[in-house]
């Protein structure tokens, strides 16, 4: 059953949009993910342009992140003070980056740029978790190893404007949680994904928050600078389809909850592993697309340059 | 009475003079854009009706669908540094979003250049490039390249000999309108062409337009932004509730 798009003005099938939504929501609800750095390139892979799928793409990450905030906020596991101080600096970064997005459609190359960045994220953050995982698996089979400190003092410890955080046992510097914020809110806007994949290490090794609440605090920032970034590609330049985002959150929504299910039956770090594996997939999908000679040198776009 | 009929008909239409005009009709006349849309097809019928004897020569029919043009930038790739950047581009003034062309015959057998040129019947005349030699070093590889794609996208055709004249003088032709379709005014001309001299022609319209949903969201988005965009959030925030408040009552 095909079904028409109002706003990117193509016509797909409703069970692709429905499975896409599923399937990416069940590796979420699998591994804590908002699922973003999947389905926006899944949806420039059936032909949805890149700009309506990184508006929508963001869309569909505030559902997930509703989704799996309220569980965190019920276990407490939310740093609130931590979570303003992210969304401070994510705002600046979301509108930095909708503006950088619109230069970049205005001069042809956004899709570059969004592809680039796929791959350079997507690798170098699938390259660390694999090493990671790997490392972890094999010190869990060969017990008397030595064990990492959870919180070590680094150079971040030395910055001005310190603050407390309590949630996370904190007294650190608030340029930090900024910084991270602002790159986080910047990427949100042009990848149309939530960087959950990178608040979250970012948020460990970092800031050393303590694990059990960096899933909780990245998904509360997430909701609200993928929410902002949403309503500035709505307002600027028009490129939410709805019809698409309901599709897709529909799916999503249902995948989350049985991938929530299963993820309870697996090992964290077998469960890292496969994640691990299929980020590389992705950026190795989208670097081949930039390497390989294309079939069609030309495209089309409608109306002229500025 | 007849004779001075056929007399304000032959002063008024100078096609007539050759005693051969056109009549046609669309099956429909307007297509709506709903949710559910998969493409339209149009049937274009009519007949040759003729005042005179048919003079000699082989009879013709040319029918062109043309969607609303747009200006368009074509850009190509090239390999800077090891991967695929679009490189260089080209403006062109005005091309149709769709456009489609079923004749009798060999557009090159039933059509001269110079009728061509005045009624714009071929693809390449359909589409208004100008001064593009200035914007790039192969200019004409970029329009050539506009039709290819959009040809591959189903949005150009030309369907040679695919209208068949029965009993002489009666023709019809199906147009098949595809699911990617952009909204405005479908212009419908039908030539009629003897020995390559178009003879006459007519013209009627398709109105293509998004309805019911799609019209109100498309305008919403259009008119209404940011209410737009909250209504896009609040929809997002209500399915994220949902599903996890469904789940702990499920759970139990």
């Amino acid at each position: 059953m095909q079904i028409f798009l109002p706003i990117a003005d193509i016509s797909v099938n409703l069970f692709l949009l429905l499975g896409i939504g599923g399937v990416v929501g069940f590796l979420s609800g699998l591994f804590g993910v908002g699922g973003g750095f999947l389905i926006t390139p899944l949806l420039f892979f059936i032909g949805i342009p890149p700009t309506i799928a990184v508006a929508t793409g963001a869309n569909q990450v505030v559902a997930s992140s509703v989704s799996g905030v309220l569980a965190q906020v019920k276990r407490k596991a939310v740093d609130f003070p931590m979570g303003f101080v992210l969304l401070a600096g994510g705002l600046v970064g979301s509108a930095g980056g909708v503006w950088f997005f619109a230069r970049l459609t205005a001069a042809g190359q956004v899709d570059l740029f969004v592809q680039l960045s796929y791959v350079l994220f997507l690798g170098l953050i699938g390259l660390t978790m694999f090493w990671e995982s790997v490392v972890a698996l094999r010190r869990a089979n060969r017990p008397g190893g030595p064990i990492r400190r959870s919180h070590t003092h680094n150079w971040v410890h030395g910055l001005p404007f310190k603050m407390k955080f309590r949630a996370s046992g904190l007294y650190i510097s608030v340029l930090p949680p900024l910084a991270v914020g602002a790159l986080v809110g910047f990427l949100a806007a042009i990848m149309g994904v939530g960087g959950g994949f990178i608040m979250v290490p970012a948020m460990i090794y970092l800031l050393g928050m303590p694990t059990k609440v960096v899933i909780g605090t990245s998904l509360f920032q997430i909701i609200f600078v993928t929410a902002f970034t949403t309503l500035m590609h709505a307002v600027t330049a028009n490129t939410v389809d709805m019809m698409l985002a309901v599709l897709l959150i529909l799916g999503g929504v249902i995948g989350a909850q049985i991938g929530a299910q299963v993820s309870g039956r697996l090992k964290a770090e077998q469960l890292r592993i496969l994640l691990s594996l299929l980020v590389l997939g992705v950026a190795a999908k989208i670097a081949l697309d930039l390497l390989l000679r294309p079939s069609e040198l030309y495209t089309i776009t409608p109306g002229l340059l500025p | 009475m007849i004779r001075a009929a056929l007399l304000w008909l032959l002063s008024a239409l100078p096609a007539l003079a050759a005693g051969e005009d056109i009549v046609a009709g669309l099956s429909q006349n307007r297509v709506s854009i709903t949710a559910d849309f998969e493409g339209s097809e149009i049937l274009i019928y009519g007949a040759v009706r003729r005042t005179a004897p048919a003079p000699p020569g082989a009879l013709h029919v040319i029918i062109t669908v043309e969607g609303p043009s747009t200006p368009i930038t074509v850009r190509k790739k090239d390999r800077t540094a090891g991967i695929w950047i679009n490189r260089e581009s080209v403006q062109i003034a005005s091309a149709p979003s769709f456009y489609a062309i079923a004749t009798t015959g060999h557009l090159r057998d039933i059509l001269t250049e110079t009728e061509n040129l005045r009624h714009q019947i071929t693809i390449p005349r359909a589409i208004r490039a100008v001064g593009i030699s200035q914007q790039a070093e192969n200019a004409p590889e970029f329009l050539d390249a506009l039709v290819r794609v959009r040809a591959a996208e189903g949005r150009y055709r030309l369907n040679e000999r695919s209208v068949q004249f029965t009993q002489g003088t009666l023709f019809r032709s199906d147009v098949v309108l595809p699911a990617n379709l952009t909204e405005g005014l479908y212009v419908v001309r039908i030539f009629l062409t003897r020995d390559g001299q178009v003879v006459d022609r007519i013209e009627r319209q398709i109105n293509v337009r998004k309805e019911g949903l799609e019209r109100f969201l498309f305008n919403m988005s259009r008119d209404q932004p940011l209410i737009y965009g909250l209504l896009s959030l609040l929809i997002a925030v209500i399915a994220g509730y949902g599903a996890s408040a469904a789940f702990r009552l499920m759970k139990r």
